[in-house]
């Protein structure tokens, strides 16, 4: 490290000690600055069509079930496993939630909904904790055991209903897709703004407390108030954006959609997960060094099996906001998915190798392939092209994280 | 010496399918003791060791501690009688800084269950201070630092949950001078500590200059063990390479 810093130019060295007392990884900091070509180009090919506030929201929507899958890929990856069923865990969990919803529960009653959801959630976990015991206790590669659950789930999608779509869903439900009553409108979006601000300046004067109880360097002040003062800026953004588009023909903003709040919610609780629990610790020390973690007492097969356990449950989340969002349950839902979530996870700075990844990183990631997705709809370009480019883009994430990862001391 | 020994292994074999790694080897350990364990690579001499601190259970034998008869089946197991290991690998998680990798499996939580990273970093630095005061930036990831400063990291976690029994596996191997040094201070601390120590070892040198006894093991079984002050290396030579025990003083 010291040899490689002489070599640098005085102000590269300057810009990256800014960045190292802001702690923001360089990583993160490329993958912005690549979304933020993506959107420019695209807005600037589109004649300025990417940027509208309709663009914007739909792809917010569509973001977030990919991005929900893709925090719980981030666990999987990290902890050298693979999980190519998700899109078929997604169809079939959705599909039990139309048909439970629609053919089984009263239509009509309000404990309708929350139950369907809950029998979705816990079908998830059910299916996710099945594969991860393959994988953790029988030794069937992860690769294996879900390229199988990928055959499995989708047959299962089709047999439920024999291949029937199952619709209309409750019109409760039907909100939590984000389609025309799936906001929550400007007034609690604004509200909605002022608690995440509120809370990053809490959760930074704590910290700041804590660092200087335990005498911990801490960031300058000026650097802390500069990113809080981007974080605000972002999250009014957002929220202006998400305000300015209407219902059809009124005047009534849309505000943030639910799917985003469920997005976000995910967001919070796996980054809790990751970052403040035993588990979580415990998946990044098994993607270290699976010996290591089990010289250290860790029961590696219970954890692995765990993993996949939370990785069923976000397909049957992403299920729930499919199913609102289609208003219907069809078996062909989230086909292909487990590429676009794999791919947000590698994009979003989740190594192959494993022990490195991050649950916002994903979400970018997420957002970054959803955008080449829907600005090259906007293009025209037709759907076997956009295949094409986006696998092209999954090449050159992961050639990245190779480079990225040799040429670091 | 008439105390209780802190380790007994008695009459311990393991199998891996049809080769018989470890045939009936006995060992013992006393406080404050340091237990040389020396032989041909191959010889048993990991596997032995790696029944007592769980890693590779054995499939024969018995393992008293303090003169307990226990069973041994996990590294789980082992820790909770005060058995601490350094690996000859290390079995640090790479990706993870210094007190992550010091409290693996024994985190310091907070009232609200979740992990409390700085009263670790806070009890790391504290340790590891006093392994090797020049040693800062532990809050690296363990991949970017050198291999005295792994090593501190290994034998940090080691000594800090107040064990009563070392393994130490060739802790010298991957060391510098310097670091060798560190290490063999360590070794003769933690005995005036009352610490058990077995020491693994292909360097006669340092075996001699740390252990107070030598044990040495071939095909699988122990050749003898003898007072490392009543034997000359090449005695031990002798033990290691025939088989063949000196004729005692």
């Amino acid at each position: 490290m010291p040899d490689l810093m002489q070599q640098t130019p005085v102000e590269e060295q300057a810009l990256s000690r800014c960045l190292k007392q802001a702690e923001i990884d360089t990583r993160m900091l490329a993958m912005v600055i690549a979304l933020i070509a993506i959107w420019v180009t695209l807005n600037f090919l589109t004649d300025g069509i990417f940027f509208t506030a309709r663009n914007m929201y739909n792809l917010a929507v569509q973001s977030s079930v990919v991005g929900i899958m893709a925090t719980g890929m981030v666990l999987v990856i990290v902890c050298r496993q693979i999980d190519l069923s998700v899109g078929s865990v997604l169809g079939f969990t959705g599909m039990v939630i139309a048909f439970l919803q629609v053919h089984v529960f009263s239509l009509g009653a309000a404990w309708n909904w929350p139950l369907t959801i809950l029998c979705g959630l816990v079908l998830g976990g059910i299916i996710g904790l099945w594969q991860g015991w393959w994988i953790a206790y029988r030794g069937v590669p992860s690769f294996v055991t879900t390229l199988a659950g990928l055959l499995m789930f989708r047959g299962a999608a089709y047999l439920v209903t024999d291949g029937r779509t199952v619709a209309p869903m409750d019109k409760t439900y039907q909100i939590l897709g984000g389609g025309l009553d799936g906001s929550i409108g400007a007034r609690w979006s604004w509200i909605f703004a002022i608690a995440v601000i509120a809370w990053m300046l809490i959760h930074c004067m704590v910290s700041r407390r804590s660092c200087i109880k335990y005498g911990f360097k801490v960031k300058p002040m000026w650097i802390q108030i500069l990113l809080l003062a981007i974080g605000a800026a972002l999250v009014c953004g957002f929220v202006m954006l998400m305000n300015a588009y209407h219902k059809p023909r009124t005047e009534i903003s849309r505000g943030i959609p639910v799917p985003v709040l469920i997005m976000i919610c995910v967001v919070v609780a796996m980054n809790l997960l990751t970052k403040i629990t035993r588990f979580g610790r415990y998946v990044f020390a098994i993607g270290g060094n699976p010996e290591a973690a089990e010289l250290s007492g860790i029961h590696v097969k219970k954890i692995t099996a765990f993993v996949f356990m939370v990785m069923g449950i976000l397909c049957a989340v992403a299920a729930v906001i499919t199913t609102a969002r289609l208003n219907a349950g069809a078996n062909s839902m989230g086909t292909l998915a487990e590429l676009n979530v794999i791919a947000a996870a590698v994009i979003g700075g989740t190594s192959l190798a494993g022990g490195q990844g991050t649950i916002i990183g994903a979400i970018l990631g997420a957002v970054i392939m959803q955008s080449l997705d829907s600005g090259m709809v906007l293009l025209g370009i037709s759907s076997a092209m956009r295949q094409v480019v986006i696998g092209t883009v999954l090449i050159l994430a992961v050639w990245f994280d190779v480079v990225y990862n040799r040429n670091r001391p | 010496m008439n105390q209780t020994p802190l380790v007994e292994m008695i009459n311990i074999h393991k199998r891996f399918g049809g080769v018989h790694a470890v045939k009936g080897v006995n060992l013992d350990l006393y406080p404050g003791e340091v237990v040389g364990i020396v032989g041909h690579n191959g010889a048993g001499k990991t596997v032995t060791i790696k029944a007592l601190s769980g890693a590779i259970p054995c499939d024969e034998g018995e393992i008293r501690i303090s003169g307990e008869k226990v069973s041994i089946r996990s590294p789980r197991d082992a820790r909770k009688y005060g058995i601490e290991t350094i690996y000859q690998t290390l079995a640090l998680a790479d990706n993870l800084n210094a007190p992550e990798n010091l409290f693996l499996g024994r985190e310091i939580m907070t009232a609200y269950g979740t992990l409390n990273d700085r009263a670790m970093e806070n009890e790391a630095r504290k340790v590891i201070d006093r392994l090797n005061p020049n040693f800062k930036n532990i809050t690296d990831a363990v991949k970017n630092m050198s291999g005295g400063q792994r090593q501190s990291v290994a034998i940090a976690r080691a000594i800090y949950f107040n064990a009563k029994i070392l393994i130490m596996d060739e802790p010298t191997a991957a060391l510098g001078p310097q670091e060798t040094a560190m290490v063999a201070k360590l070794i003769k601390q933690l005995k005036s500590e009352g610490i058990g120590i077995f020491l693994i070892s292909h360097d006669l040198h340092d075996v001699f200059d740390l252990s107070d006894r030598v044990a040495v093991i071939k095909n699988g079984r122990l050749i003898g063990t003898r007072r490392t002050c009543e034997v000359t290396k090449e005695d031990v030579l002798g033990m290691i390479i025939m088989g063949k025990l000196p004729e005692t003083a």
